[in-house]
């Protein structure tokens, strides 16, 4: 990784993106203390990532992890409470079992359950101790879109309690959807970032008239008034108009090539 | 502290609930039921010999099989030691199983001391039960007792403790598989240099003797286990104990009061290296 100066803020969520190897499930380990940074340094809430403090402040979920199968659902939430120190008790298992719509599923064992929903627990685990800090690391990759939706749903109750989110998707829809801003990896560093909106630029004005549907490359949302005149002066019948912006799958691909 | 009670009381249940106990507990059960049926058929066959003038039969048989008992328990003790602890680090973190846990705010060190003090423990209690099975049946059997019970015991314990830690240490370092195999040849190593040592004992070989004595020192479970061994007949004297020494289960070396003592900083080095070697790792 070079040169990645990143802050997150309270209540923000911000989303990794790059292709695979960019350096994306590195830099969330490094924020969590599972791998040392070879030089420059990462804080989270004011101490240096990987200390007792930053852990105790940080929830994660690994891209690629497992819970032991011979444990219920409420069994390791509650052997993560234990780890975490937090006093939440039952009323925390069952809340964040709720959340991730696990409620039914509190004494069935990790190894009867779907990847889906072993994928929900592990939020729930990573919310375990109410951590300030969320780092996500394809959090979505195994749910189907019903529980893609309730994880954005999710996120937006984070990002209302405060809670600041590292999210690491391929799912460029999803980061689209949620995100504050946005940071595109390759080869361990950033290439593009900012807000998803401001990364998004104009591509044109797209013209549904009588004469049939035309775009007009360069027209801004501010041409839109002339685009229209100069069409009813040529006599043609306006049925719609739309302000067109390049998609955040757009952004990406130019920022890292198309055979990323 | 809390939470290396917390990892301890995480591997036990693991242990429990993986069924590994009921496959032992099995197992071990087949073991004693062949041991107490293979030593009341030699103490029976052995009542009509004649042993040579000065060798009481019971107590060499007794003290043979025994032996013999105490290797296999400590074999045991090993194959439990070695599969509950194999993949604690690397081969966890492979399977994704450690990242969830070591996030978490409690020192590696305390995960890596949690992990093995419930493997410890749990392989301690099991070799200790089956020695004194083991005991038990031989006199059941036979009518003869070993001259100690507790020291033998408990060095076998520590003998376990340490492959405990071994493995452990070999987990950090090493894929589960190749932890295996390694802590298996340690143990064949060890063994070895037990057996060197007896020949070296029956044919006065004072470089077998050294080479099983460097052996031992280097893979102190296996002096652990000899010293265990020679004190089952400690007080037999004459022929009886001669022929006990130099039979493969006669435990001919002894290694005097520093054993306890170098075992204890032997896993001392061996717990740190691991803390540093776990310490160090990206994950």
């Amino acid at each position: 990784m070079r040169g990645i100066d990143l802050e997150l803020a309270d209540g923000e969520l911000f989303g990794l993106l790059g292709p695979n190897g960019a350096g994306k499930s590195t830099l969330v380990k490094i924020g969590c203390g599972l791998v040392r940074p070879s030089a420059g340094r990462a804080l989270v809430c004011g101490t240096p990532a990987g200390s007792l403090a930053a852990r105790g402040a940080t929830g994660y979920l690994a891209e690629l992890f497992r819970f032991p199968g011979w444990c219920t659902a409420d069994e390791v939430l509650s052997l993560h409470q234990r780890l975490a120190r937090s006093h939440g008790g039952e009323a925390e298992r069952a809340g964040l079992l709720e959340l991730v719509g696990l409620s039914d599923a509190r004494r069935r064992r990790v190894e009867t359950m779907s990847k889906g929903m072993q994928q929900r627990l592990g939020i729930a685990q990573a919310l375990v101790g109410s951590p300030r800090v969320l780092f996500l690391d394809e959090p979505t990759s195994a749910l189907d879109p019903a529980g893609r939706r309730t994880v954005r749903g999710i996120l937006e109750e984070l990002r209302a309690r405060g809670i600041a989110v590292l999210l690491n998707s391929h799912l460029l829809s999803e980061v689209e959807l949620v995100c504050d801003r946005v940071a595109i990896l390759l080869d361990g560093s950033v290439v593009a970032s900012g807000r998803p909106d401001e990364l998004m630029r104009p591509r044109g004005v797209e013209l549904e008239t009588s004469e049939g549907i035309r775009v007009v490359e360069r027209a801004s949302r501010d041409d839109v008034p002339r685009l229209i005149s100069e069409a009813v002066a040529a006599g043609e019948q306006v049925f719609g108009v739309r302000v067109l912006r390049s998609t955040l799958e757009d952004v990406y691909l130019d920022a890292v090539g198309e055979d990323a | 502290m809390i939470h290396a009670f917390t990892i301890a009381l995480y591997a036990l249940r693991e242990s429990l609930r993986r069924r590994v106990f009921v496959v032992v507990a099995l197992l071990t059960t087949a073991f004693l039921f062949l041991y107490r049926l293979g030593a009341g058929k030699a103490f029976e066959e052995t009542e009509d010999a004649f042993p040579p003038v000065g060798v009481e039969p019971d107590e060499f048989i007794g003290a043979t099989l025994l032996g013999m008992a105490m290797f296999a328990t400590l074999f045991l003790g090993t194959v439990l030691a070695v599969f509950l602890t194999l993949g604690a680090v690397r081969g966890d973190a492979e399977r994704g199983l450690l990242q969830p846990l070591v996030v978490r705010p409690l020192g590696r060190t305390t995960f890596l001391l949690g992990r093995f003090a419930g493997a410890a423990a749990v392989c301690a209690v099991y070799v200790v039960l089956v020695f004194t099975a083991a005991v038990v049946l031989t006199g059941n059997a036979g009518g003869w007792w070993p001259d100690r019970l507790v020291a033998p015991a408990v060095e076998l314990a520590a003998a376990v403790v340490l492959l405990v830690a071994l493995s452990l240490l070999g987990s950090v370092f090493l894929s589960a598989t190749t932890n295996g195999i390694a802590v298996f040849m340690l143990f064949g190593a060890g063994l070895v240099g037990g057996l060197l040592g007896q020949i070296g004992e029956a044919i006065n070989s004072p470089t077998l003797l050294t080479v099983a004595e460097r052996t031992s020192w280097a893979l102190p479970f296996e002096a652990l286990y000899q010293d265990g061994l020679q004190r089952l007949t400690l007080d037999a004297r004459g022929l009886t104990r001669f022929a006990v020494e130099l039979g493969p289960f006669g435990g001919g070396q002894t290694y005097g009061s520093w054993l306890p003592v170098w075992a204890a900083l032997y896993l001392a080095g061996i717990l740190t290296a691991a803390a540093w070697g776990f310490a160090r790792s990206d994950l």
